[in-house]
């Protein structure tokens, strides 16, 4: 199972440039609303056409615009899970299902299928209702399961889990994630919550204003996202310019401080980003004096926001969080970080 | 009373409800996807008739399709003529309620939800398939009010009707024809009667169009 994606495509001001390779599991595109995911996947499965490049799936040439390739979506068996499921109103689950099948001459096989998909997506109950008798998640499963039964080589979800409510996105990822398992073929994730890529993926590749870089390990980006965008993607609330001033040192003019680094600092250094539940009391090293603006509560925890002394005025103040548990009283005089969660970034 | 303009009103719209139905919606299908400036240009084409009086379009099909004109020449030798015969009436009838259908039609297709298209085909369900359905289906309510519409713009046609095919008994006679000519021809009774056949089925079809407005509100609910 392999994709190798590589493509340009220009929507008036708007310019794509894609280049991915799967590595099997399911591959992540994180990005904000707008820059261009759901017209990555469109480009894939042949609903949108590339400018130029190359898609090739398991050594199958689905588009290469050098050599005038371009297959209709019918024939490039990759499933689309979209955003709002995509259901047809007017036909039940049932019917819904077997429009996937139609590729499948034997009645006898067909009936079989239907049955095992029906009970592996647990719609057996549903299956002669419509569309809009649904709730959030049966439609997300009967969608799937039209899908599955077609046998895609691989599956595009584009943010699967944004039409329904929050109370149901955590368990149907669950969900979700084992069918994908069972279902074992090579998935894409468009979505732009940290949350979601980091449950649902082993790979993640970040998406910046249409331009697409090469895919990181999931864990590996959220340890270091190495770039401004995967830095805010993965959810860090405190970024700022910064400077090499050292082998292990950088200086950040907008908090008025110098930080000790883990890691080597490259010559190219952009900004540093502290990730806000990393701050703590009477760190050995970058601990600095700080003035306390404001706090929010959460659930189970506080966001404080807070100002080093020496901190210039036109920047924004830090977000520091603490599990409500081990909330000091007082507040300490001194806030710092340790070199190791530092996060270089650089582009 | 002589039923022969009712029978030819009635054939009149309904083969010109057909032919408008299929041409609107070939029409319709292929404006909502053009780019927006060919799109508008064909648009005001296409609508003319809906805006001329119809008394204007019958002049232009006279132009066209009268017998020295030389399309109606052509057409001669075929035996095909469209002046003073029933099936001019069609002509007539289609070319004044064509807009009709193709603007309810377009709405319609507009409306539709094009990840619907783009699902079916990345299941592997040939275009047509998705057209007859997934695409009509969803779109059904809007396309057969249009039909509807049609019809009876069609049965009441009066102005490019006359122009075309003019007023024989027996032969070209429809409804809004004869209803003038008994009119002109002090035949107050007459003109009533064919005025009260025209009320009923008009009111008929409105009715047929409010229900089925009314049944596309209780889907979308």
């Amino acid at each position: 199972m392999s994709l190798f994606v590589d493509i340009e495509k220009r929507l008036g001001e708007f310019c794509l440039t894609a280049h991915v390779e799967t590595q099997g599991g399911t591959l992540g595109l994180l990005g904000a609303s707008g820059c261009g995911k759901s017209l990555t996947l469109k480009c894939i499965a042949g609903i949108e056409r590339p400018d130029r490049g190359k898609i090739v799936l398991d050594g199958v040439p689905l588009f290469d615009s050098g050599k005038e390739i371009d297959l209709p979506p019918q024939k490039r068996r990759v499933g689309y899970l979209f955003q709002n499921y995509a259901l047809f109103p007017n036909m039940t689950v049932k019917q819904n299902i077997l429009c996937g099948m139609r590729r499948e001459r034997d009645r006898n096989r067909r009936e079989e299928e239907l049955k095992r998909v029906l009970r592996l997506c647990r719609l057996e109950e549903v299956e002669r209702l419509r569309p809009r008798q649904l709730s959030g998640g049966q439609q997300q499963r009967t969608a799937l399961a039209r899908i599955l039964v077609s046998q895609p080589r691989l599956l595009l979800l584009d943010e699967p889990f944004s039409a329904l409510d929050s109370h149901l996105r955590d368990k149907l990822q669950l969900e979700l994630r084992n069918l994908l398992e069972q279902f074992g073929r090579d998935t894409i994730l468009v979505t732009h919550s940290r949350d979601e890529a980091y449950h649902m993926c082993s790979y993640l590749a970040v998406m910046d204003q249409g331009r697409l870089s090469g895919e990181k390990e999931t864990k590996a980006l959220f340890a270091d996202p190495g770039s401004v965008c995967a830095c805010l993607l993965t959810g860090c609330k405190n970024i700022a310019p910064a400077r090499k001033t050292g082998a292990y040192e950088v200086e950040v003019p907008d908090w008025g401080i110098k930080l000790q680094t883990a890691q080597a600092v490259g010559e190219h250094i952009r900004a540093v980003g502290i990730r806000a539940h990393q701050f703590h009391a009477g760190t050995e090293q970058n601990c600095f004096p700080v003035e306390y603006r404001g706090e929010m509560e959460e659930p189970f925890e506080w966001i404080v926001e807070f100002r080093y002394r020496g901190q210039s005025s036109a920047a924004s103040p830090l977000w520091w969080r603490i599990p409500k548990d081990r909330r000091p009283v007082p507040f300490p005089a001194e806030l710092g970080a340790a070199p190791e969660d530092i996060l270089l970034l650089y582009a | 009373m002589e039923w022969y303009p009712l029978l030819n009103s009635l054939r009149i719209a309904a083969a010109s409800c057909v032919i408008v139905f299929f041409l609107g919606i070939f029409c319709a299908y292929y404006a909502a996807r053009l780019p927006r400036g060919v799109k508008g240009a064909l648009d005001v084409i296409l609508t003319l008739p809906m805006v001329l009086p119809p008394t204007v379009c019958g002049y232009f099909l006279l132009m066209i399709f009268g017998v020295k004109r030389p399309l109606g020449i052509f057409l001669a030798k075929f035996g095909v003529q469209f002046v003073m015969t029933w099936y001019g009436g069609v002509l007539a009838a289609s070319v004044v309620a064509f807009p009709l259908m193709y603007r309810t039609a377009r709405g319609a297709f507009e409306n539709f939800d094009e990840t619907l298209s783009q699902a079916g085909q990345t299941l592997g369900l040939s275009n047509p398939y998705i057209f007859w359905r997934v695409r009509m289906p969803a779109c059904r309510q809007g396309i057969l009010a249009g039909a509807v519409l049609t019809f009876a713009r069609a049965l009441g046609e009066y102005g490019a009707t006359s122009m075309l095919i003019g007023y024989t008994p027996g032969r070209t006679a429809t409804i809004s024809t004869t209803v003038y000519q008994l009119w002109r021809t002090n035949d107050e009774v007459g003109a009533l009667r064919w005025v009260l056949v025209n009320l009923a089925i008009s009111t008929a079809v409105l009715l047929a169009v409010n229900l089925l407005e009314d049944r596309q509100k209780a889907v979308r609910r």
